[in-house]
């Protein structure tokens, strides 16, 4: 289904290109050993090297270059065996050397590839143009005094992969999904946290707009530190109604930079390409090409983990679960391995069922994370067995599952407390059968003279007579044999 | 005694101090002594005399203690392009103001490990940048020698290591350690009489040097003989893990090359370093050092290095480019000068306007020029070719020979204030040394003759990358075959 925008005009398409920064996990910085970790005291991890010191050297941090390989590996993007670090320049008070060590014309990972996972359960595949390392610049603070700026250097020098994707998306939602899956794969590969939160994740959008059925690209503008999915899409949805106006209008676009403000859910001019930076770029002299041995890239793609899309068609495939199903249990590696312990020799559909029910509303509203579940999976996986073996009916089985949450118990102990293990007794079925019937001789008359829909009705009594505890099977069964 | 301490050679005082003649302080002070009287040679910025007895007693001690260095107890000069720990470093610019690192460069701890004592921070050019001495912030350096015709005039010392090769010629320091990037070791040395060695690229770790041009720049020893270069060298150099440029290469032990035999090598003479109007002087000289060779059973060959009439052009492509990002840095918001401005921009302007000086300027300029958008591949591309180019000239030489013999400079030292009107006219000083730099190749300077007006002439040798052992021992037969005893004017007896 194609998107479109209609305008004044004609109905116009939105082409999207994404720059997404994903800060490297690494102890230390890309070329120095300072910390890197979140939320430190102000300029308590800095080195002397990211603080731009006279005669201090880059030396480039051997994690973060095969943090890089993994994510490359993980894209099924080619590793290029030889890269070059260059310097971009620009003066900044947060960036100390004046100069950020970025890898320019050749970086160390070429052309790959996403999946997208649409929530129709259809597939789309979007390329990577490029995945290149670079340094993270400090932050200024300007609301600490009324005329200083302050500046702090803890990130400066930490690791970042730059991932830049082809111009293929065409929707906010295409763009929306485009995040998710990368930051599913790059914590599958432990290469980011992806936290947009804490600006472990951060997003350039390059958006441009053309009439439906237009082949070239027109003139692109690039809304920069876009800070959560819901801002991308935002962004993207203003950006593209704009620049629709502007060419309705008689206008054209420029090529700029635009700044989305969240508040006001718009884009602004930031400086035009008159006013761009002339970056300067050449190849760093203080650092040699980095060059690769192919064998040691071999054995980290040996190494890499299954990943989203190989476990999502295995889950189908093995499981015998839906797409859609797979790829919302496949999305976090934590949640896949709790899902894969509930089913192990069980029914994977019903496994399936539980956790993306019961157990994400009930992790939802607990505000629980997949590291600290309010159910354990073996004890979700022991209440599936309950119902498996007919201890347990599925309407008890959900009210065992609270009962689980409250006091903590496994399951099988909690049948035994509460008496929830359901009737299998025809005698006391029947005899339960009996007292309704005799009970309702009216509803009885009505059935019999041709309404059906009574027969729910019939089975609700009964099943409130034994607490919910008879077996619904033989309580259906009892039941047609006896009304006749 | 019949020499004056600060008379000797390294590689005489550390006999002497063996012998226990005399102590690394006494050496020391006779060196501080010679520092006070020879002021007005302004070779050095700082002058470190307490640091300098503190560390020549604990030499004394650890001499007592048999734990002895390869330069234990001698008192040399630190280009004040050296971080020093604890000690004001300055790069002889305004911008560097009360900048004093709270670290030590690899070289000057490498040579405080092999014992040596740092007798202050010798004045240079600006940042490195110059060829004879005059844009130090802190004022120019004169050299000690005078020329007969006209003893009144001041001479500059060469540069940018001028205040390195005044010091060692005027004997106040028994060696000092150089930087070179064109030639900022091997012209002084060439001014001043005495040796210099750029050593190969990598074969030094530029960690907390402060940067001119990240990819020639290169540390090496200034002394007064080819055997204290080779013990200097040995005591600077060895890989640094902390420079990614920095050859994990062994550091051999440079005093066993100096065997005085070259009998059968073959000695490159490379045409294209003889142009129209080299003075006759000069290239009499050459002539000469090619005839010692000779005497001494090497052979000489002529070669060609066709592409060497880029090599100026080139290098001031490519030095100025590495040098308007490497001092970007400056920006008067971490460490050093800074003049407040309403803005980030003003501050950046007054503290950059008012901190580095006109040479600085000037490159910084040219260099952010040939990395401009739409000059980048006209200027710095096409300089990166023609610098490959060069340098596959002397590895097509070097098929053929086994060192190169050049003149170091186009002439001796000039007066003060002269070759300014231009800064072509300066710039072609380093006319012979810079291709050497531009290939990364190990060039080394030393006194082989006198001008006609009595001021000291070197000759360069150049030698395959890594192979600092031959320069060294071709250096040391000519050194014997010179004879070069002359002392400048203005020293201290």
């Amino acid at each position: 289904m194609a998107y479109v925008i209609e305008g004044e005009t004609g109905d116009w398409e939105i082409v999207i290109g994404l720059e997404v920064h994903a800060q490297v996990i690494s102890k230390a910085k890309l070329f120095s050993g300072a910390a890197t970790e979140f939320g430190a005291e102000p300029n308590t991890q800095v080195s002397f090297v990211d603080a731009g010191f006279p005669g201090m050297l880059p030396v480039i941090n051997e994690v973060c270059v095969e943090q890089a390989v993994r994510t490359g590996l993980g894209l099924k993007a080619a590793i290029n065996e030889r890269s070059v670090f260059a310097r971009k320049n620009y003066f900044y008070a947060d960036l100390p050397n004046g100069y950020q060590i970025s890898q320019y014309e050749q970086p160390i990972v070429g052309n790959g590839e996403i999946v997208l996972d649409m929530p129709d359960g259809s597939s789309r595949t979007v390329g990577i143009e490029r995945l290149h390392l670079e340094q993270d610049a400090g932050k200024s603070l300007h609301d600490q005094h009324a005329t200083k700026s302050f500046i702090d250097l803890n990130r400066a020098g930490v690791a970042l992969m730059e991932i830049v994707s082809k111009p293929d998306l065409r929707t906010p939602e295409e763009a929306g999904a485009y995040l998710r899956k990368l930051r599913s794969i790059l914590r599958y590969l432990g290469s980011c946290d992806g936290n947009m939160e804490e600006g472990s994740m951060r997003c350039d959008v390059n958006v441009s707009v053309r009439p439906v059925g237009e082949a070239e690209l027109r003139t692109r503008a690039e809304v920069k530190n876009v800070n959560s999915m819901r801002f991308v899409m935002q962004a993207i949805e203003y950006e593209a109604r704009r620049q629709i106006e502007v060419y309705e209008t008689g206008g054209s676009v420029v090529q700029e930079t635009r700044l989305f403000d969240s508040g006001k859910g718009e884009t602004r001019s930031m400086r035009s390409k008159e006013h761009a930076h002339d970056y300067r770029y050449f190849p760093d002299p203080d650092l040699l090409p980095l060059v690769l041995d192919p064998a040691w890239v071999e054995a980290i793609k040996a190494s890499l983990p299954e990943l989203p899309d190989d476990k999502k068609e295995r889950f189908v495939r093995d499981w015998g679960l839906t797409p859609y199903d797979a790829g919302v249990l496949v999305a976090e590696r934590a949640t896949a391995d709790f899902f894969e312990t509930v089913a192990t020799g069980r029914d994977a559909k019903l496994a399936a069922n539980w956790v993306t029910g019961d157990f994400f509303a009930a992790m939802n509203r607990m505000g629980r994370g997949i590291d600290n579940p309010p159910v354990s999976a073996a004890d979700l996986g022991g209440l599936i067995d309950l119902i498996s073996d007919n201890t347990i009916s599925g309407r008890i089985a959900k009210e065992l599952f609270e009962l689980m949450i409250e006091t903590g118990k496994p399951p099988a102990v909690l049948v035994e407390e509460k008496g929830l293990r359901q009737v299998t007794d025809t005698g006391a079925i029947d005899a339960a059968i009996a007292a309704v019937l005799e009970k309702n001789p009216d509803k009885v008359a009505e059935y019999k003279s041709g309404k059906d829909k009574l027969f729910g009705f019939f089975v609700g009594q009964v099943m409130k007579a034994t607490q919910g505890k008879a077996n619904p099977a033989l309580v259906n069964d009892i039941l047609k044999s006896r009304l006749g | 005694m019949t020499t004056a301490l600060t008379d000797l050679t390294i590689a005489g005082a550390l006999d002497g101090l063996a012998k226990g003649e005399f102590t690394a302080v006494e050496l020391t002070e006779a060196h501080l002594r010679a520092m006070e009287a020879a002021r007005g040679l302004n070779a050095f910025i700082t002058e470190t005399p307490d640091l300098a007895l503190e560390r020549a007693r604990a030499s004394d001690s650890r001499r007592r203690g048999g734990q002895i260095g390869s330069m234990e107890g001698i008192p040399i000069g630190m280009k004040d392009l050296f971080c020093t720990e604890g000690v004001r470093t300055t790069a002889a610019s305004h911008i560097l103001d009360g900048f004093t690192p709270p670290y030590e460069s690899t070289v000057s701890a490498n040579l405080i490990k092999a014992g040596a004592v740092m007798l202050g921070k010798t004045n240079l050019d600006e940042f490195a940048m110059g060829s004879a001495n005059i844009t130090s912030h802190h004022g120019p350096v004169v050299s000690p020698w005078r020329r007969r015709s006209d003893p009144g005039v001041d001479l500059v010392p060469g540069g940018s290591s001028g205040g390195s090769a005044a010091a060692v010629a005027a004997r106040l320091a028994m060696a000092a350690t150089g930087t070179d990037t064109g030639g900022s070791i091997r012209q002084p040395a060439s001014f001043c009489g005495i040796v210099g060695i750029k050593p190969t690229y990598g074969r030094c770790s530029r960690w907390g040097v402060v940067a001119f041009a990240s990819s020639l720049d290169q540390a090496g020893p200034m002394t007064r003989t080819v055997r204290d270069a080779a013990i200097m060298l040995g005591a600077m150099a060895g890989h640094d893990p902390k420079d990614s440029t920095s050859a994990p290469i062994a550091v051999p032990d440079f005093t066993k090359a100096l065997t005085g035999e070259v009998r059968g090598l073959r000695i490159g003479v490379p045409r294209e370093y003889r142009p129209e109007g080299l003075a006759p002087e000069i290239a009499a000289l050459w002539d000469q050092g090619i005839d010692w060779l000779r005497q001494a059973g090497a052979v000489p060959v002529e070669i060609t290095l066709p592409h060497t009439r880029h090599a100026l052009a080139t290098y001031y492509i490519v030095a100025p480019a590495e040098a308007s990002s490497n001092l970007a840095r400056y920006d008067g918001v971490r460490f050093g000068l800074r003049v407040e401005g309403k803005t980030l921009d003003e501050l950046y302007r007054k503290t950059r306007g008012e901190g580095f000086g006109k040479e600085v300027r000037r490159r910084i300029l040219i260099g952010t020029y040939v990395l401009s958008a739409g000059y980048y591949d006209a200027y710095y591309a096409k300089a990166q070719k023609l610098r490959s180019l060069i340098a596959r000239d002397f590895r097509e030489a070097f098929e053929k020979v086994d060192v190169i013999l050049t003149p170091t400079a186009p002439s001796a030292a000039f007066g003060l204030g002269e070759k300014t009107d231009n800064p072509i006219t300066m710039y072609l000083n380093d006319v012979f040394t810079i291709p050497t730099s531009l290939a990364g190749l190990p060039g080394l300077s030393l006194p082989a003759g006198l001008s006609a007006d009595g001021l000291p002439l070197g000759l360069q040798l150049i030698g395959r990358p890594f192979d600092e052992e031959t320069v060294l021992n071709v250096a040391g037969v000519m050194e014997s075959a010179a004879g070069f005893t002359a002392r400048p004017a203005r020293v201290e007896a």
